[in-house]
């Protein structure tokens, strides 16, 4: 490296820095202000009679006054969660009969036809395909709705105006205004959530944003929400109000979702996260009427079949494992039941049960697999036919049908609400964890973002299960 | 005979854009570095996209861009390396995305830098535009979200413009994929020294000021002969900015 002699130069800056005084950058400043307006004046017209802004300013009068800004929100959500529930269905049902009623059995028929040993076509076909049918039967379509809608607010321009409703919300709960920004893209996914921390200067917020992010109910973690309010939730209900019902239990259980988001927040900003709020200035861009079909292929492209591909990785594995856990026996129980039998007691507590609790842990993974493990652990142990039997993933086509073997292992109102707080509220999955350390570079912090959720949500369903006996 | 008079269709870019390339992350061995600056929410990821062909996330909300994003497109056998920058409104604090953009322009030295700005917002934009022709010499400003300003009635003489910053000013609406071979052409124009720019300087400076800056860059270049940007760096001295100091120590950015 060389080093020049500049000490000369060094020397002139600050003689005339002394010279012309301390409002330098003021008039830097205004000197390059001045010189755009002259260029604006020899080069631009401009016809303010028919300016569009004003209708720009028209709608942000209401999406973001005090009376309609919240109610316009959650309308919006309800709207997207709504057609990302009713439009699913239909497909996810037909993914379910042609890749696990139609395909699986003649996967199978091939394998004892090429003379393949059971427990390799077990291990295989049982395990690691259905693993990964399921996940796409039940993923993809929500996906493919849920994040073109999500792409079509953004790109209209509408999450700035989220963020600037919330604002004040977050400034009590000393955290950054931009959190709500990063908060939306968790319900897409908390591991793209958490990148998007990055727009947050302050690295206290930043944390609480990091840390917090798991409370956005991600994709992987609707299914399982929408699965279980319809069985349990809606048929609680008189049958003409069941569809309403369970979009509002899935809905309260986003808002509560955010709430704990808050409460965290707040929590954290008082204890070990203390600091001052930073300001900042987020602009409101205009809105831009998005292009709808270029908007649709590449959310489709770029998101959907990313994120898909991920729970693919994870789901074939955890197929695997689960297929084993199934078939390995221990003295006359296999280690599945084993395992189910030990963590009933807990479970118990929770108003959960064992079965619950194991599928959480081997779908660690992926969050999208925890229904098919719960179905397929229960028959296991309750030893009703029904399935393709033991070790065996698979999704009964209708929901009546699930919540008969559901029933039949134990399940009440409770487990199901239990069920639904459990999925809002338990450790973050591994892509996410790791996306976490990746970020923060704290082992420290990853283990707070990881355990921290998982002990609200202990609390949480306790409390619930011991309130709930009571009456 | 060699000498074939070019057809009229031949000089037109939307012609020559079949000839581009986009070479999405490869990026090797390129001939040319263009850095991509301008305001938040100006749509410089799109035009980055539209360019390279990758698919850098988008969306209408400004800072999304919260890493330098690199790609790469090949135009006439020549190799260009892109790099998207963070938005900024302007170069003259030292917040870190500000830092990454201005750093880049200053020491990345790119060989064009286009400015992408909002061409219904043109005043407040050109905020950052005269602050970057105080470093860079080789731009072309992308007069982007034309379909905006149009619905806004706005109307731009982009040939007064252009003379008046003393670079090509090239007219897009990056969304719907328009102007970019003129973009693209321009680019490689500048590149290959048949457009020469001569950029605007900063003009409405108190004459205390604008001579104590002369003094002190025509010392710069007394050691440093060949520096583009000596009046900036007189700019940043007189705030006394320690990062450009270290800089000049060490000769960083000639």
């Amino acid at each position: 490296m060389r080093n020049n002699n500049i000490e000369h130069i060094l020397k002139l800056s600050k003689e005339l820095r002394w010279e012309i005084g301390d409002d330098f950058h003021d008039s830097l400043a205004e000197g390059i202000y001045a010189d755009a307006a002259d260029l604006v004046s020899n080069s631009v017209t401009k016809d303010n009679s028919k300016s569009k802004l004003r209708l720009d300013t028209k709608i942000d009068k209401i999406v973001t006054s005090k009376t309609w800004g919240f109610p316009i929100m959650f309308l919006i959500l309800a709207v997207v969660l709504w057609l990302t529930i009713i439009g699913s269905n239909y497909p996810s049902s037909l993914l379910a009969q042609v890749l696990l009623n139609d395909f699986h059995p003649l996967l199978k028929t091939f394998a004892s036809n090429i003379g393949m040993p059971w427990w390799l076509s077990g291990f295989l076909i049982d395990g690691i395909y259905l693993a990964v049918a399921w996940v796409i039967a039940v993923m993809l379509p929500p996906m493919a709705i849920f994040f073109p809608l999500f792409t079509l607010l953004e790109d209209f321009g509408y999450l700035p105006r989220v963020a600037f409703n919330l604002d004040s919300l977050f400034k009590k709960a000393g955290a950054h205004g931009k959190q709500a920004l990063t908060m939306s893209m968790g319900f897409g996914c908390n591991a793209a959530g958490v990148i998007a921390t990055r727009i947050i200067d302050s690295p206290r917020e930043r944390l609480i944003a990091i840390i917090t992010n798991n409370f956005s109910l991600c994709n992987g973690r609707w299914p399982t929400q929408i699965v279980i309010a319809t069985i349990f939730i809606g048929a609680a209900v008189p049958s003409s109000f069941s569809g309403l019902a369970s979009l509002t239990a899935v809905i309260g259980i986003a808002i509560l979702g955010i709430f704990f988001m808050f409460f965290s927040s707040w929590a954290l900003s008082k204890t070990v996260l203390k600091g001052e709020v930073s300001t900042f200035n987020l602009e409101l861009p205009p809105y831009r009427p998005p292009r709808f079909w270029q908007t649709i292929y590449t959310s489709i492209i770029d998101r959907t079949l990313i994120v898909l591909w991920r729970a693919v990785v994870f789901a074939a594995p955890a197929g695997a494992v689960i297929w084993l856990v199934s078939n390995i026996y221990i003295g006359n129980e296999s280690v599945a039941a084993w395992i189910i039998n030990s963590l009933d007691g807990f479970g118990f507590l929770l108003g959960l049960n064992g079965v619950i609790l194991l599928a959480y842990i081997v779908a660690i993974p992926a969050n999208e697999i925890v229904i098919p493990t719960i179905l397929m652990l229960t028959v296991l142990v309750t030893g009703i036919s029904g399935g393709h039997g033991a070790g065996v993933m698979f999704e009964l086509n209708s929901a009546n049908a699930t919540g008969v073997i559901l029933k039949a292992g134990g399940w009440t109102l409770l487990t199901a609400v239990n069920l639904m707080l459990f999925s809002l509220l338990h450790n973050p999955c591994s892509t996410t964890i790791y996306t976490i350390y990746k970020e923060t570079k704290s082992l420290k912090w990853t283990t707070v973002a990881t355990v921290f959720p998982i002990i609200l949500g202990f609390i949480v369903t306790f409390l619930v299960a011991q309130i709930w006996r009571i009456f | 005979m060699d000498t074939k008079v070019k057809s009229v269709c031949e000089t037109c870019p939307q012609f020559n854009a079949s000839g581009l390339k986009k070479l999405g992350v490869n990026t090797n061995n390129f001939d040319f570095v263009v850095a991509l600056a301008g305001n938040p929410n100006t749509g410089k990821s799109t035009v980055f996209n539209a360019l390279t062909g990758l698919k850098q996330h988008t969306g209408n909300w400004p800072g999304k861009t919260v890493t330098r994003a690199e790609g790469g497109f090949e135009y006439d056998h020549q190799k260009f390396k892109l790099v998207d920058l963070p938005g900024t409104y302007s170069l003259l604090s030292t917040s870190e995305d500000e830092e990454v953009a201005r750093n880049f322009i200053l020491f990345g030295k790119p060989t064009v830098t286009i400015i992408v700005v909002d061409a219904s917002r043109l005043e407040r934009n050109l905020n950052l535009v005269l602050q970057i022709l105080e470093i860079t010499e080789n731009a072309v400003l992308c007069l982007n979200l034309m379909d905006e300003a149009k619905r806004n009635h706005i109307e731009i003489n982009t040939r007064a413009l252009a003379r008046d910053l003393g670079i090509p000013v090239v007219p897009t609406s990056a969304r719907f994929k328009k102007g970019i071979p003129e973009l693209i052409q321009t680019i490689s124009e500048i590149a290959n020294n048949k457009i020469k720019c001569k950029p605007h300087r900063i003009k409405n400076i108190p004459k205390n000021i604008e001579k104590a800056v002369t003094k002190l860059s025509l010392e710069i270049e007394k050691e440093y002969p060949n520096i583009p940007n000596s009046r900036w760096i007189a700019f940043r001295l007189l705030e006394g900015d320690t990062q450009i100091i270290n800089a000049l120590k060490t000769g960083e950015f000639v």
